[in-house]
């Protein structure tokens, strides 16, 4: 049995650490941190990391390949975005723009790295100069603001980015709790009907009460974080994206084959080819999803500042690399998962948060930021070793 | 005959939940030659790493006497000072470095803070010397062959100092040639005073070299042979190694029907991928029948990897022509894709390194060529996933607590029916099985015998390619001899022996120039 829990502690190492950090502060920002406007700040200022994430995580796993250009591709997509929602063009056809456009460069760079074999370290750092310099060409040098309030709302920016309360009336926003609610109820008769299904089939089902106790958790948080934003405003429109994307990576990742062929290759990419698969397939696919990613988060970023500038986007990329690391996926390629990216953006967030309201100097937040990744990895060798 | 070098006594060494050695009792005199055998997992390897302080003092019970006197190694540093040098299965040279680099890597000429690359590259010369290796020891180590790299290693070795040479597997990964040579270079050492203890898997190497034999069988020295007493045959050894006598090395197969030919390949020709004008594979024709086992026999380098690999989508080599008809359909494989939907497997000889996805479970693996066939519209289905794999886990006798586990965990018998299993659930027609029991121990390799004789009993087809004589006359219905490239030889199993097969290679090699 203690050997089991010890599994257990290592398999969420760095979650227990999130809590520990968050307890840590709770008690050093004398509960601030946990304020409903500060899960909700949490939440919207951290929203880009989780969808550059997602992206970045599938690049990892082919074997540690990282984007480098990411930022860049924010910035350039958002500008284009906003040039073209200043030509009084309809803010939909401005959104699909981004999309494709962030499509696009990702093929462009999944080609090169793909199928001509550039090394995605140069191929992506290629990336990362021409298109800063084109998203100056782009907006010329100079800011543009965003004024179609559709757009701003809809993608979390303005002052109401808020899904309105349909039912109460009152302090709190009832229709997010109902939400919330509902969420927690799709999830268990989710779990349910999979459990259901395997047993008529006669499969071998996960012990129960490590899956209740799974449930549980999942549960609590999830209605605790709706119960807070319950209390604020709502919720964020932008956590729609997020949780779409975060939902959409959980199942490619775990339950598609293109998810399994992507852990394949990065594990031992000869045997992935001799079984058939067509490994360049797999790297492209991994660029292009990142390209796909980094156009939501421009259109994200974009909405949340109502403007586009040349210099947005600076250092995403290494806070996605970040997050990635953080959360447990491996250097090598081959293993990570979007629970441990969730958590790896948390911590990153979280640390941000928490010191920006103990008033620590902006300098020195840098610094713990480098800290936290250095012990995360160190972390992650040291149990990794253990394990041999 | 001389005094006693070395002597292990009463060695216990626990792992969490494991005895991996049992009072184990081991006597090496001075000048000799030592083999250790057993089958995989029978401790040879953890009783070397006590011995070379791997496992330091402490970590196990009982007593090392070496030259007269109790050693507590602490650490692989003083078992060196004393002369007893390990090398290990896997080489330990820098492939970007030069021989000389290596050969005095952590144990660099010069003071504190300069190395002195004349004396490195002279003394690095000298050793080179012994070991007969004509290189400059300039040259990087991944431009000379697996052979002498191995050479190199002993050089290293020698370098140090060594009194005592360990050698684990020294040729797993050498041809016969450069085996040969170096088991002779073994028997030059030996006059000249040194002794050795070496652990391998070919009985036919222990024979040929060694003095003495000592048999270990799950964690406890079983006996010491003396091969100058009386002649030690392989079955004799392998008595010891598996506590029974074998009766027959290779199942049975009766009442299996031979059919219509599966498999048709003709005038192959491949050239190499980097070199082009170089031809690999030379216009060869073959085929196999339903039911039938055809086994392809060489030396290594003589194209048969090579072959089989080009068959199968052209994973190698460039410029292939010729024709290949299954079931009577001529197909053009552009990929191991096409060739898989055709129902051809090629299950590699590189099981670690081709074959399987090391940090991923026994489930992940089974599924991973046939991912179609646990998934819907490109997403799995876990559970079916799981099951299939457990059943193959079941029916090959995969030694595991589960299908969840990682394969890298598991032996390399059990690897292999991991690799089995993967390509079974493709489920084709013709099996191309490139060394399928490379490095597994006896017990395992029956197995995988009796999996081939199911295989084919099931109807399907399997070329079986091998560097194991025995193994090949043994197994297959029909054996084609394969030498530089081309088909020399064909012939029934029944009309096989082991001196015609080599007499062909090297008929062919000495007459080439009348063709």
């Amino acid at each position: 049995m203690s050997a089991k829990i010890t599994d257990v502690l290592k398999k969420y190492t760095m979650a227990i650490a999130l809590v520990i950090i968050v307890i840590f502060f709770q008690i050093n920002t004398s509960g601030a941190i946990l304020l409903p406007q500060n899960i909700n700040n949490l939440i919207s200022q951290n929203a880009y990391v989780f969808v550059l994430s997602a992206g970045m995580l599938l690049c990892i796993l082919t074997g540690g390949n990282i984007d480098l250009a990411v930022g860049s591709v924010v910035c350039f997509v958002g500008g284009i975005g906003a040039v073209v929602m200043q030509a009084n063009i309809p803010w939909i056809v401005a959104v699909i723009l981004m999309l494709v456009g962030g499509i696009l460069v990702g093929m462009w760079q999944g080609f090169w790295i793909a199928y001509i074999k550039v090394p995605p370290f140069i191929a992506t750092l290629a990336g990362m100069y021409a298109f800063r310099g084109l998203s100056n060409v782009v907006m010329q040098g100079y800011a543009i603001g965003i004024n179609n309030e559709t757009f701003l709302k809809v993608f979390g920016g303005g002052a109401d980015c808020y899904i309105p309360d349909f039912i109460g009336s009152g302090a709190m926003n009832i229709t997010c709790m109902v939400v919330g609610v509902i969420a927690v109820a799709l999830l268990i008769f989710s779990v349910f009907r999979s459990r259901a299904a395997a047993q008529k089939q006669g499969y071998e089902l996960a012990p129960l009460p490590g899956e209740l106790a799974k449930l549980v958790v999942i549960s609590a948080l999830v209605l605790w974080m709706f119960y807070k934003l319950a209390n604020y405003k709502g919720i964020p429109t932008v956590l729609i994206w997020v949780a779409i994307v975060l939902l959409a990576y959980t199942y490619i990742t775990g339950n598609t084959r293109m998810g399994r062929y992507l852990y394949a290759v990065g594990g031992n990419e000869k045997a992935t080819i001799l079984s058939g698969i067509d490994s360049r397939k797999v790297y492209f696919f991994a660029y292009v999803n990142m390209g796909l990613m980094a156009g939501l988060a421009g259109i994200l970023t974009v909405a949340r500042a109502t403007m586009a500038q040349p210099t947005f986007g600076n250092l995403y990329e290494m806070d996605a690399i970040a997050a990635c690391f953080i959360g447990g996926a491996s250097a090598y390629g081959g293993e990570g998962n979007v629970f441990g990216i969730i958590v790896g953006a948390l911590i990153m967030g979280v640390i941000n948060q928490g010191m920006s309201i103990m008033g620590v100097n902006a300098n020195y937040q840098t610094v713990v930021k480098g800290i936290v990744v250095l012990v995360a990895i160190i972390f992650d060798v040291l149990s990794n070793k253990k394990k041999k | 005959m001389g005094k006693t070098i070395l002597e292990m006594k009463n060695i216990t060494k626990t792992f969490p939940g494991v005895k991996a050695l049992d009072n184990v009792n081991l006597k090496v005199e001075e000048g000799e030659i030592h083999a250790l055998v057993g089958e995989n997992g029978a401790g040879k390897s953890t009783l070397m790493n006590v011995l070379s302080g791997i496992y330091p003092y402490g970590t196990y019970e009982g007593d090392i006497i070496y030259n007269g006197e109790v050693c507590q190694f602490q650490k692989i540093k003083d078992s060196e000072e004393k002369g007893i040098v390990i090398i290990h299965q896997e080489l330990a040279l820098v492939p970007q470095m030069t021989i000389g680099e290596n050969m005095f890597l952590g144990n660099e000429r010069g003071t504190k803070n300069a190395i002195n690359w004349n004396e490195t590259y002279g003394e690095a010369d000298k050793y080179l010397k012994m070991v007969g290796l004509s290189e400059t020891s300039r040259v990087l180590i991944k431009d000379i062959g697996t052979g002498k790299q191995q050479l190199v290693e002993i050089a290293k070795a020698l370098a140090k100092n060594a009194k005592l040479l360990i050698l684990d597997e020294p040729t797993s990964s050498l041809n016969e040639t450069d085996s040969r040579a170096l088991l002779d270079l073994m028997l030059e050492f030996k006059k000249k005073g040194m002794t050795m203890i070496i652990i391998t898997h070919k009985l036919n190497e222990v024979v040929y070299v060694a003095d003495k034999i000592t048999v270990v069988r799950d964690g406890s020295t079983v006996e010491t042979l003396d091969c100058h007493e009386t002649e030690i045959s392989e079955d004799r050894i392998i008595k010891g190694m598996v506590g029974r006598e074998i009766t027959d090395r290779f199942p049975k197969r009766s009442g299996v029907k031979i059919g219509d030919i599966n498999l048709e390949v003709k005038d192959w020709t491949v050239h190499h991928p980097l070199y082009t004008e170089r031809v690999v594979v030379d216009k060869v024709n073959f085929n196999v029948k339903k039911g039938e086992v055809v086994g392809i026999y060489g030396l290594m380098g003589a194209g048969r990897t090579e072959l089989a690999m080009s068959m199968f989508g052209k994973s190698y080599g460039t410029d292939i022509s010729g024709t290949m008809k299954i079931n009577g359909k001529e197909v053009n494989l552009k990929t191991p894709r096409e060739a898989i939907d055709e129902k051809l497997a090629y299950v590699t000889e590189d099981r670690k390194g081709n074959g399987l996805v090391l940090g991923k479970s026994i489930k992940i693996n089974t599924s991973l060529a046939n991912m179609a066939g646990v998934s819907d519209r490109g997403v799995i289905d876990t559970d079916k996933e799981y099951n299939v794999a457990a059943e193959y886990a079941e029916k090959l006798k995969t030694k595991t607590p589960s299908v969840e586990q990682l394969v890298g965990n598991l032996s390399g018998g059990n690897q292999q029916k991991v690799l089995l299993a993967k390509w079974m659930f493709t489920d084709p027609d013709v099996l191309i099985l490139d060394e399928p029991t490379r490095g597994i121990d006896v017990g395992a390799k029956y197995e995988i015998y009796c999996i081939i004789n199911d295989l084919v009993a099931s109807g399907k087809s399997v070329v079986m390619i091998s560097s194991e004589l025995p193994e090949t006359i043994g197994m297959s219905d029909r054996i084609y001899v394969m030498n530089e490239g081309k088909f020399i030889a064909e012939m029934p199993a029944s009309e096989a022996t082991q001196e015609n097969i080599m007499a062909a290679i090297i008929q062919s090699a000495g007459g080439g120039d009348k063709s």
